[in-house]
């Protein structure tokens, strides 16, 4: 991983840095296994708010179907998992046995088609990568080819995600229904139910994540990053300056899906099952206001946004379980209307310029001017 | 008077474009010519159909029927980038930059290489694009404001930046429309002197109401009134035509 100047200016790599430190060090030492499996748990989230903020923050593209997403990523690993789980010898109380046992309460004797690739776990590793690839690409070119965007687009993801938890729930023989698929053990041989599976599983999510973080970074500073940027403002400038909209559009949106995907494959790995209340447009929403809260314009903000929400979330559910929606719906709001760049925006305008006060009035010499990104080095 | 010449004479031949928005004719069963190395000016009255006219070259509006060509490619099937990358460029009316962008990347934007997804994924900022846009930084007398953000420049330095952005794409074919309005005096002075800068090896079709600055700048004429050509030629031709002077110059 390269860290200089270039790649990360000052104020993100403090931002770097005290993530590894909070989700390496400090957060792994203090809890226990619970606490830390939550943690874990609300880090996939992340995933899918690294990458609304490409697409929604950047892009300009509101996406309020990225649970179908993490849903496909998250159902392809539990595919795998659950044929591991449905051995012969495990399943042999079943009529048919050899198949996961929802297929066998709902009658089906044999495993449909599209299950079968997932008894290979390279084949369901790159599945949780393409399919929602693919998926996230046909609506794209769908949608932007025909300059659908906006409002409209938003809704169409929202209804995308209301026919796909339908369809999971509707196609239970297929798809465990809205139980979901449950009972998965182990991964390639490995027990994941294990404590010291969770602190592995753990620590192989939180490097997966900073690859994400890099990865991202990366994207947004290319050219095509500016373009993205370029085209939430002005779209006509764009297309008129050479640029074919709707291919950096459905880029976008296909890198946001793949983002949640791996969430989703992290989660079904974490929790430990799959169901369609991931997938849903409840879901889908609060993956927005996750970002929308941590700073839609802050690849780090993301991850702050997943952490808290979903702090207070499980803090707040447990003593008013009836009040937290409200709760939830209110911070959005609120976040919305004062704090367009939510928590990331807080820091950068109120506190950041008081640290640089503190540190500036203590050295006699101030620090050095801040160039801008895109200074042209002479 | 043009009828006979092949079109492929010309840099641009627009022949029988005729766009209908609900049955109304912005414009209609509308020909003319644009020679390479021209600067053609549009003139008319409001609602005249001059901005469509544009747009219908650039393909932001869809033709009803009627044929563009521009370099013998008809550009009526062209999507807006296949448009640009062909060689045409297009300054809109209200300026449009990025505003969230420092000059330096918005002219960046508009330099012509890396314009796929991926091509822009593996973009570099050699010396080569430095070179070009600290070369156009200069023209559009931007040179020391490169890493400021474009919301913090004023009306008359979005155009130039806008103007700046298409030389940049070093188009066969330049349209403005509008360029100095808004501008004030000084401004207006420089972005003649600019725009007299620009036009060189390129054909420039200008939109423009400042019957002095057109004057300055214009080889022929052309005067719309409701989607037709009213007349054509020289700016003396035009500024007698007693039909001109009747629905456009004499208001």
């Amino acid at each position: 991983m390269i860290i200089n100047s270039r790649f990360f200016n000052r104020s993100e790599l403090v931002g770097f840095l005290a993530l590894a430190l909070l989700l390496f060090l400090v957060l792994p030492l203090s809890l226990d296994i619970f606490r830390l499996n939550l943690v874990a748990k609300y880090l996939t989230y992340a995933f899918v708010g690294i990458g609304l903020v490409l697409c929604w923050g950047y892009g300009g593209i509101l996406s309020l179907g990225q649970g179908v997403f993490f849903g496909l990523g998250g159902y392809c690993m539990a595919m795998y998992l659950k044929l591991e789980a449905s051995s012969v010898a495990n399943t042999k109380i079943q009529s048919t046995p050899g198949i996961p046992d929802f297929m066998d309460w709902n009658q089906l004797t044999s495993l449909p088609f599209f299950w079968k690739p997932f008894h290979s776990f390279p084949v369901a590793l790159i599945a949780i990568i393409v399919v929602p690839a693919i998926f996230s690409f046909i609506i794209g070119a769908a949608m932007f080819k025909r300059r659908v965007g906006g409002v409209y687009f938003a809704i169409i993801t929202q209804a995308i995600a209301a026919i796909m938890t339908i369809l999971i729930v509707g196609q239970q023989g297929y798809t465990g229904g809205i139980n979901g698929i449950t009972d998965l053990r182990t991964l390639h041989g490995w027990d994941i139910r294990t404590d010291h599976a969770k602190y592995i599983l753990y620590f192989v999510e939180v490097v997966l994540l900073f690859g994400c973080i890099v990865a991202a970074q990366f994207i947004r500073l290319t050219k095509l990053g500016r373009i993205l940027v370029a085209m939430r403002e002005q779209e006509d400038r764009v297309r008129f300056s050479g640029y074919s909209v709707a291919n950096f559009k459905i880029f976008a949106f296909c890198a946001a899906a793949v983002f949640a995907a791996i969430g989703g494959a992290m989660f079904t790995l974490e929790v430990g099952f799959m169901s369609p209340s991931f997938v849903g447009i409840v879901p889908s929403i609060e993956m927005v206001i996750y970002t929308a809260v941590g700073g839609r314009m802050s690849i780090f903000g993301a991850v702050w946004g997943a952490l808290l929400v979903n702090f207070a979330k499980t803090s707040l559910s447990e003593s008013f379980p009836q009040l937290w929606l409200f709760g939830l719906g209110a911070l959005f709001i609120a976040v919305v209307l004062a704090f367009p760049n939510g928590l990331s925006g807080i820091w950068a305008d109120h506190v950041q310029p008081r640290i640089d006060r503190l540190l500036a009035s203590r050295k006699p010499k101030p620090a050095a001017g801040y160039v801008a990104d895109g200074a042209p080095a002479e | 008077m043009l009828i006979g010449h092949q079109p492929k004479d010309f840099l641009l031949a627009v022949s029988g474009l005729t766009v209908s928005f609900d049955g109304f004719k912005a414009v209609n069963d509308l020909s003319f010519y644009v020679e390479e190395n021209e600067i053609r000016v549009i003139i008319g009255p409001n609602g005249a159909g001059k901005t469509t006219v544009l747009d219908l070259i650039c393909g932001k509006t869809r033709a009803t029927s009627g044929s563009i060509q521009f370099r013998g490619q008809e550009l009526t099937r062209l999507r807006e980038n296949e448009i640009v990358q062909a060689g045409v460029g297009r300054k809109f009316q209200t300026p449009s930059v990025f505003e969230d962008l420092t000059v330096f990347e918005n002219l960046e934007i508009s330099f012509p290489r890396g314009r796929t997804v991926f091509g822009s994924l593996t973009f570099q900022r050699d010396d080569v694009v430095k070179q070009r846009v600290e070369e156009v930084a200069e023209m559009i007398f931007l040179k020391d404001r490169l890493n400021t953000y474009a919301d913090q420049l004023s009306h008359g330095q979005k155009q130039w930046l806008e103007i700046g952005m298409l030389l940049i794409q070093d188009p066969d074919l330049l349209m403005l429309d509008e360029p100095v309005a808004g501008m004030s005096v000084s401004e207006r002075a420089k972005t003649a002197e600019l725009l007299n800068r620009i036009i060189k090896d390129r054909s420039v079709l200008v939109i423009e109401h400042d019957m002095k600055f057109v004057e300055d700048i214009a080889h022929k004429v052309t005067v719309l009134h409701q989607g037709q050509i009213l007349s054509e030629g020289t700016m003396e031709h035009v500024k007698n035509d007693p039909k001109v002077i009747e629905v456009y110059l004499g208001h």
